[in-house]
């Protein structure tokens, strides 16, 4: 660990894209390793309750074509967290066919570890009976009907199984859902770094150029582990890292600043110092990692609800706005009486734009304007219920005869036609939970392929 | 009386996890920054009148001296992507401090 390791990290998401110019600099700097966090919870339940990817394939084709060219004509291994975005079965398949069709078509040869990160949901419900789950911050209890109804259950990877994937001689490896700095902190942790700055490090990485100025979530950010320093620093000469950059970065997202607890223990960063190194590069120093005594990792996951059906219509008519409150209460009622025979098997939901649409009851201004945006939303357990109940819902609020009225023709105006959109499946996080575990190990097995 | 956002560089909210919402108040000045933290001008107690919400969801507040900022984290009313929910990313929700006016006398604005 005396040598300085430099470390790679291309985009803040896999599929977010950097520029080539920034790449190429990056490796000229001859990084020990490429990785990229590929997911998050941030774009919320859907993506992991229905098994697909909030990232286009192209754009990830894109990304990874150049990483993996980079890291294997350069013999560095290519570490992918979070695959497809949500770490998943369905979201790992999916990346894994990617690096297959590019390996393909560009003739490539590599050893990939691929980690799949599901857990079974008899082994939830196992520890959730034993007493070894518990909320992660102000998330419910969990109960069985929670973990019965989830559609895929995924347990977050620390570095571990990914340290395992390097040692077995991977040139790539493919992880399921997985700590986002881990794919970062493998590697120096496996040469003997420091855990506190390797994780700090890898927190600071995974968003890329987000921590640089100015910031960007499709630039790279280059990482360099030295004694007992780290320094950032963004890939492209047009970014500079600056101490209040990486500062504030620190606190993006986070509960607690100082305290970020994580897989087998808590990184803290109440002792951490930053120093300008020079015009472009901050190093941090301090920054300590706690084993915890017990083994927890965080599980995820994602319930279908129903079938969501949209309709977006605004409307420009004062005494209509004025009267919003009492039309909406009546077209819900209208729905309800007319869908008696449904009770309980769906939802109206209203979202008014221009007077409380973003925050709701907690709008410290909800005056609307001198015209709205109305969102009509009906999710129900059924794809043709939801549509029923939102073409009743539009038709009723169209043509509803509020006091005062004196345009009869029609009280919406609809920008498209059709006016109702078919979502898809509704979803929520139905899973979001510490389970105590004895070996964190056996959860994440990991399966080596020859691809050529 | 001082609008904070005369005082801050930075004011966002954003979601931390699909359970929690957290807020940010990077202020331009360090004196500043020291003065807001040496009185506790921005508490729990204002966190939860700002947001309506009861002081028990707001889940922990933090001065970072780092970056000269304050942290707020509180419990999402609803978590993310539920019925009714309207920002998943919690990016929209730092409306009320935009217009929070914080006390300020004339020592104070000649110190800073």
């Amino acid at each position: 660990m005396d040598k300085p390791m430099i470390l790679l990290s291309p985009t803040a998401i896999l599929g977010y894209g950097f520029p080539e110019s920034s790449f190429s600099r990056g490796l000229s700097l001859n990084p020990d390793l490429i990785a990229v966090d590929a997911g998050s919870t941030d774009p919320g339940p859907y993506y992991l309750g229905s098994g697909s990817s909030f990232v286009p394939r192209g754009a990830v084709k894109r990304d990874l074509a150049y990483l993996l060219r980079a890291a294997l004509s350069r013999r560095i291994p290519l570490l992918i967290g979070t695959a497809g975005g949500s770490g998943a079965k369905p979201h790992l398949s999916w990346c894994r066919e990617i690096l297959l069709e590019l390996a393909r078509e560009e003739g490539l040869s590599f050893r990939m570890a691929v980690i799949p990160a599901d857990i079974p949901k008899s082994f939830l419900l196992e520890a959730l009976a034993a007493g070894k789950v518990s909320p992660l911050g102000p998330a419910p209890e969990l109960s069985e009907a929670d973990v019965i109804e989830s559609s895929y259950l995924v347990a977050q990877m620390g570095a571990e199984p990914l340290i395992a994937a390097l040692e077995g001689g991977a040139d790539v490896v493919l992880a399921g859902r997985c700590y986002d700095p881990a794919v970062f902190a493998a590697l120096p942790l496996k040469r003997g770094y420091p855990a506190g700055l390797a994780l700090h490090l890898g927190k600071i990485l995974e968003c890329a150029a987000i921590a640089a100025l100015p910031g960007s979530g499709s630039d790279c950010m280059i990482g360099i582990l030295e004694g007992e320093r780290f320094m950032v620093e963004p890939a492209s000469l047009e970014r500079r890292a600056t101490v209040d950059s990486v500062a504030a970065h620190t606190l993006y997202e986070k509960s607690d600043p100082y305290r970020l607890p994580g897989p087998g223990g808590l990184l803290d960063l109440s002792e951490s110092a930053f120093a300008q190194v020079d015009d472009r590069r901050v190093e941090v120093r301090g920054s300590r990692f706690h084993p915890s005594s017990t083994c927890t990792v965080k599980v995820e996951g994602a319930k279908l609800i129903g079938y969501r059906v949209i309709s977006i219509a605004g409307a420009r008519d004062p005494r209509f706005i004025a009267a919003l409150d009492e039309i909406i209460a009546g077209v819900k009622e209208r729905t309800h009486d007319n869908f008696s025979g449904e009770a309980g098997r769906f939802k109206l939901i209203f979202h008014v734009y221009g007077r409380d649409g973003v925050m709701g009851k907690q709008e410290p201004q909800p005056r609307p304007g001198h015209e709205v945006g109305i969102v009509i939303e009906a999710v129900a357990e059924t794809p043709d219920l939801a549509e029923a109940i939102l073409g009743f819902a539009r038709s009723t609020m169209l043509h509803y005869g509020f006091p005062g009225r004196i345009s009869t023709a029609g009280n919406l105006a609809f920008p498209y036609s059709p006016s109702d959109f078919k979502v898809g499946g509704a979803y929520v996080f139905s899973v979001y939970h510490l389970m105590t575990v004895d070996c964190p190990e056996e959860l994440f097995s990991i399966i080596y392929e020859e691809v050529r | 009386m001082k609008p904070l956002v005369d005082l801050a560089l930075v004011i966002r909210s954003k979601n931390a996890g699909p359970f929690e919402l957290t807020i940010d108040i990077i202020f331009k000045e360090r004196d500043v920054y020291e003065r807001v933290k040496e009185r506790q001008l921005l508490n729990a107690a204002l966190v939860a009148r700002l947001y309506r919400i009861p002081e028990e969801d707001v889940i922990s507040v933090t001065y970072f001296d780092p970056t000269a900022a304050f942290k707020a984290t509180m419990k999402r009313q609803l978590p993310s992507g539920n019925l009714g929910e309207k920002d998943i990313y919690g990016a929209q929700q730092h409306a009320p401090l935009l217009e929070l006016l914080l006390p300020w006398s004339d020592a104070d604005a000649a110190a800073s």
